[in-house]
């Protein structure tokens, strides 16, 4: 804390408080209304109803909902598998070709997710390879958009962990893949997790590049939002981006849950 | 120490057989092809471009504790990492035990190492710790676990088994770092300025108990890095002194004392004093020289090869100076007092003499003489060498 008076450390929690309402309260204090209200003609909703709710988890909206979760977890749990492998095989690497195959690996982050988007549309709608109109090409959007924040995470992780580590490993008669599984990856781990949740976090809020790519019958939640405003429909909107950050959040926290004992360090 | 030219000359003088069997023991002697031995021979490290330890040679002999001293940055860790396999020389190779391993990756070369800061593995318990080298070479489980307890008894960490890494304290790591590198059985363990974490107090303790634990195991090869002479000279046999990466002093520990072949030997181990002096009489009877300090007559053990007329350094320890209040006799300095330091029993003076500072080490006295006052300091003809004179050592 750098305030040290009492009056003074409340005056900042106040400013803090008035400032997260706003920035942060507001928003999602109408977003939590709107998905409660029957009717809103007033300032404020008339009528409550969970009726929303019960359309949320039904029917097409209870699809996207399905259909966001497991878009999140393949394409996050592909670019953590991807983003190990790059930064491990990077880690020993020097100079130019490590510069380059770095900035190759941050590239996708610079980019807008429209352009992936598109990239990827003309990219796969002819042979050789047909993804268009598949539930792949929705993974690999996802997967392009987040691997660049996976891979600089797990990058920050393995340049904290002591080369000394490894090379007892090794002294002691650990070979290399032996010494991933029982030094190396257990270390990181930490970081594996937050690289994990911070991609499937992303993925559940994209929307870009998922717009332009996804095939019928593969509707995602954001998808969903935005075609259920579009055409009006506010209240089932609402209900749905809250049952969307609800279920993020959630997993999320089972996420962290992992046991803590073996990211002690 | 350049046993293949020693072998050469060998196999010359005798017939063919006899030559193969003196090279034998004179590898042997060696200790570069005595089983557990370590030999480094014209080993060449360098990173990025620049040498760190340049053409290494060394045998550590089966069974001997070698400690490698010299300032930080010297290369001594890098020497360290060569014969484990963590830093692959340019040039040169290193063998443990006889077996030359320059080409094998670190987990095949059987080594007990210890790193300066331990690296025990924070997401395993002690045993676990303990168990990694023999798990990892799949031992069955109740070796795994039979060894486990003895060496972490060896080390007197028996009842820690169950405790993380966290829950111990500094010794307590190092000694749970040295079980799991005795785990495998290692014929050489490499230890890494082992003690240099340690506070003093426990730093004592610990040496004891490395030379208590090298008693209980007299086979193990032990190469010991380390910037504190003090441990050195307690705990080896031997000693090598680095410099610049490279060998600038090696020899039994007390011989290295007591007769420094450099002035770098000299003023590193022990901080010796250094006075110059010109011969006199390179030969003045029972091995002793005469030798000129300023208009100052003395003697100290004759040098090889040394001429009247050249310049030499004097080397004298400060603690074998000693104090003698009254009128100057035979071989003394005479010397003005800079500065006295009590020390409880015992005095550390600083004296100049003809410009140059003499530092004496634990002299009792009951009355220390007052700044400034003249005194002579003696020291006996045995206790003191000539070293050449060669700049800055
Ligand atoms: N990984 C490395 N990369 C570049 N230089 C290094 C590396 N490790 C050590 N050095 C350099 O090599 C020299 C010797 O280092 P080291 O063997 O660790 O010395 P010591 O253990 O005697 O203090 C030092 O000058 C150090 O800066
Ligand atoms: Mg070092």
């Amino acid at each position: 804390m750098l305030v040290w008076s009492k009056r003074g450390r409340a005056g900042a929690w106040l400013v803090f408080g008035i400032l997260a309402g706003v920035v942060y309260g507001l928003p999602a204090a109408v977003i939590l209304c709107a998905s409660l209200a029957r009717s809103w003609n007033g300032v404020l909703p008339s009528g409550l109803t969970l009726g929303h709710y019960a359309q949320a988890v039904s029917g097409s909206s209870g699809a996207a909902l399905e259909a966001s979760l497991i878009t999140g977890v393949v394409a996050s749990a592909l670019a953590v598998l991807n983003g190990t492998a790059a930064a491990l095989a990077l880690r020993r690497m020097e100079g130019m070709p490590r510069r380059v195959l770095d900035a190759v690996f941050f590239l996708p982050s610079a980019m807008p997710s429209v352009s992936i988007g598109l990239g990827l549309l003309v990219a796969f709608s002819r042979p050789p390879i047909l993804l268009n109109g598949t539930i792949a090409i929705v993974f690999a959007a996802h997967f392009v958009l987040i691997s660049a924040f996976t891979f600089g995470a797990i990058t920050a992780g393995l340049a904290r962990l002591s080369p000394d580590y490894e090379q007892v490993a090794a002294s002691l008669g650990a070979r290399p893949i032996y010494r991933l599984r029982r030094v190396t990856l257990p270390l990181v781990l930490p970081y594996l997790i937050a690289a994990f949740s911070l991609s499937f976090a992303l993925s559940m809020g994209e929307l870009g590049a998922t717009v332009m790519v996804y095939p019928p019958g593969w509707v995602t939640m954001p998808v969903q939002i935005f075609g259920l405003s579009d055409r009006g429909d506010v209240f089932h909107a609402a209900a749905l981006t809250i049952l969307l950050a609800a279920s993020t959040l959630a997993a999320l926290a089972s996420v962290s849950l992992v046991p803590a004992r073996s990211a002690a360090r | 120490m350049n046993s293949a030219a020693a072998r050469g000359i060998e196999a010359g003088s005798v017939d063919s057989q006899l030559a193969d069997l003196a090279a034998a023991s004179l590898a042997k002697e060696a200790g570069a092809q005595g089983a557990g031995g370590i030999g480094f021979e014209g080993v060449t490290v360098a990173y990025k471009g620049s040498i760190v330890l340049a053409d290494f040679t060394l045998a550590v002999r089966p069974g001997e504790v070698l400690a490698l001293i010299g300032p930080s940055g010297s290369g001594k860790t890098t020497a360290l990492r060569a014969v484990a396999g963590f830093v692959r020389p340019v040039a040169g190779r290193v063998s443990v035990g006889g077996r030359d391993v320059t080409d094998l990756p670190p987990h095949a070369r059987g080594i007990g190492m210890v790193v300066q800061n331990y690296a025990l593995f924070p997401h395993m318990r002690v045993a676990e710790n303990v168990a990694f080298g023999l798990r990892a070479r799949h031992a069955p489980e109740t070796e795994v676990r039979a060894q486990v307890e003895s060496c972490l008894a060896m080390v007197g960490m028996a009842a820690f088994g169950r405790r993380y890494p966290r829950e111990l304290s500094g010794g307590q790591q190092q000694r749970v770092a040295i079980a799991r590198a005795l785990a495998i059985r290692p014929d050489v363990l490499l230890l890494d300025e082992p003690l240099s974490a340690l506070d003093a107090q426990i730093r004592h303790a610990m040496i004891e108990e490395l030379a208590r634990l090298h008693r209980s195991l007299p086979a193990l090869t032990v190469l010991y890095v380390t910037h504190d002479q003090s441990e050195a000279l307690t705990l080896a046999d031997r000693i090598g002194i680095l410099r610049d990466g490279r060998l600038r002093a090696l020899g039994p520990s007390r011989e290295l004392y007591r007769r420094p072949p450099n002035r770098f030997a000299a003023e590193f181990l022990g901080g010796a004093n250094l006075l110059p002096v010109v011969i006199e009489t390179p030969d003045a009877g029972n091995g002793f020289s005469e030798v000129r300090f300023g208009t100052t007559r003395l003697r100290a053990l004759r040098p090889e090869g040394a001429a009247a007329g050249e310049t030499r350094l004097l080397c004298i320890r400060p603690h074998n100076l000693t104090f003698v209040p009254g009128d100057p006799a035979a071989n003394t300095v005479l010397a003005r007092v800079h500065e006295v330091r009590w020390k409880g029993e015992l005095h550390d003076l600083t004296l100049e003499a003809e410009g140059r500072t003499l530092r004496l080490a634990s002299v009792p006295l009951r009355a220390p003489p007052e700044p400034g006052a003249v005194v002579s300091a003696y020291f006996a003809p045995d206790e003191a060498t000539l070293l050449a004179d060669e700049g800055d050592g």
